[in-house]
């Protein structure tokens, strides 16, 4: 028998609240089936499995909030007898009260959406009400019992249904708001606490290099200008496949330090993605290596709005090995970021901007990005540092080779 | 199609692709990117919204043509004229 967990999407976070199982006792699961949705700090995401065989018992009920590790589901793994079932052991469940909070929410939430049956069940028969009123009110699921009627006799009208439209679609948008200020309130202290914890216990060091992009720009322009407005290249690809290259030549810096340095097989590059309302997030781009320049573009187009909606899943959020901030436009020319840990690298490009270049005894004005490195001490040196951003430098003046 | 419709239908895309900005907020001599915060992802995906919408082909270096309200209709413009010829 399989113990599904709580995942840890990160070092900051301690724990969720399950909003909605995917699945039921019964149901065949395999490697990467969406199981749940999890409302997180980082939004509502939805968690994956990693394990194949047969759900066996769900162990959490929906809306119950639980730390990171806690069992939520058992699974029969595949090839074992359903018997097993009898000798598991049992569940370490280790719920939390639930708020009185959450509570409120959700009557709020009930009075403000009725259920098809309420609307059906309510005080319909006691209230009068125009056919034509009756009719709109069933469009819009507007539950009759809660209108005031203006009519004769106090009977509901038209006016009336539509006054409690107007008002419901209000609330909604409160409601929906409210929900996003708590999201933003919860991403503001995910990354607090992971980056005070980077700034507390990794010993940071920083190196930059001045890469000229003519190469690379005049490269993607040739490119571009064949390419439907749809498939288009941003320059971000670029820089993301010729780090994941410079990853593959320096592996010490794909890795996580815990306890000792751990180097990761597979190269994926969390891809900072800023929110327009403050905040962060890192979605991996999974196996950058072995991904084209079109399909990275591609895989962006789907990561960077659901990033932005926070509506990622989990192995998006946990499976970073090195991250990548890019400020992209604007004046910035340089960015140092923080690790995020347990990785042991960051790292930052500016702008590209026009800039005075030197080069065999003559100056000319060039395409420049800065590009940085911040590393953990603990696990790398300068040296290496040094020749992982030589190794980015190179490979952005073959963009063709990338 | 009159400016002010041209306008409607931009304000809709920029709202499409970021649905927490408020384009009202703009004057037309705004730079959009900046005043709206939009960056070389969101306006890529504008850029094909209205071309969608406009049935243009616009190339990358007209980017620098299109940064204001007032530009980009005039552009717009232009452009379908060119399109009807």
């Amino acid at each position: 028998m399989i113990e599904f967990n709580m995942p840890s999407l990160g070092a900051d976070m301690e724990d969720g609240t399950l909003v909605e199982w995917r699945v039921k006792p019964g149901d065949r699961v395999k490697r990467g089936d969406i199981v749940a949705d999890v409302d997180t700090q980082k939004g509502l995401i939805e968690i994956e499995v990693f394990d194949e065989g047969t759900i066996d018992q769900l162990l959490i009920k929906e809306g119950e909030k639980v730390p990171v590790g806690t069992a939520m589901a058992f699974i029969i793994p595949e090839g074992e007898p359903e018997m097993a079932k009898k000798e598991s052991p049992a569940p370490k469940v280790k719920t939390e009260p639930k708020k009185k909070k959450k509570k409120k929410n959700e009557v709020k939430k009930k009075a403000i959406e009725p259920t098809a049956k309420e609307i059906l069940t309510g005080s319909v028969d006691r209230k009068k009400i125009s056919p034509l009123a009756r009719k709109i009110a069933a469009e819009k699921s507007i539950d009759i019992s809660s209108i005031t009627g203006t009519g004769p006799r106090g009977s509901i009208v038209v006016r009336d249904v539509e006054r409690a439209a107007e008002g419901k679609g209000k609330s909604r948008k409160k409601v929906k708001e409210d929900k996003k200020a708590q999201a933003q309130k919860g991403l503001r202290a995910a990354i607090a606490s992971a980056m005070s914890k980077s700034n507390r216990e990794i010993p940071h060091f920083y190196l930059e290099a001045k890469i000229d992009m003519s190469k690379a720009m005049a490269w993607l322009k040739k490119t571009n200008k064949k390419r439907d407005v749809k498939d288009r290249l941003l320059s971000v690809v670029l820089l993301i496949k010729a780090m994941a290259k410079a990853a593959e030549k320096v592996p010490q810096v794909n890795a996580y330090w815990e306890k000792g340095l751990h180097l990761k097989e597979a190269i994926n590059i969390g891809f900072a993605v800023s929110l327009r309302q403050g905040g962060v997030v890192i979605p991996a781009i999974q196996d950058a290596l072995q991904k084209s320049l079109p399909e990275l573009m591609l895989l962006l187009t789907d990561l960077i709005p659901r990033a932005k909606g926070l509506k990622l899943r989990s192995s998006e959020l946990s499976e970073s090995t090195i991250t990548l901030t890019n400020i992209g436009e604007g004046s910035v020319a340089t960015v140092f970021g923080i690790i995020y840990p347990p990785q042991v690298a960051i790292v930052g490009f500016g702008t590209i901007t026009e800039e005075a270049w030197a080069e065999n005894g003559t100056i000319s004005s060039r395409p420049v990005i800065h590009v940085t490195l911040a590393a953990d001490h603990r696990a790398i040196d300068g040296y290496l540092g040094s020749r992982f951003l030589t190794a980015i430098k190179d490979h952005l003046q073959n963009p063709a080779a990338l | 199609m009159k400016d002010k419709e041209t306008k409607a239908v931009i304000f809709q895309i920029l709202i499409k692709i970021a649905p927490d900005v408020d384009p009202e907020t703009l004057e037309m001599e705004d730079n959009i990117r900046e005043v709206l915060g939009i960056d070389s992802f969101d306006f890529l995906q504008f850029i094909i919204g209205l071309d969608e919408e406009f049935g243009l082909k616009t190339p990358e270096e007209d980017y620098g043509k299109i940064t204001t309200l007032k530009a980009l209709i005039t552009y717009i413009k232009a452009a379908k004229q060119r399109l009807i010829k």
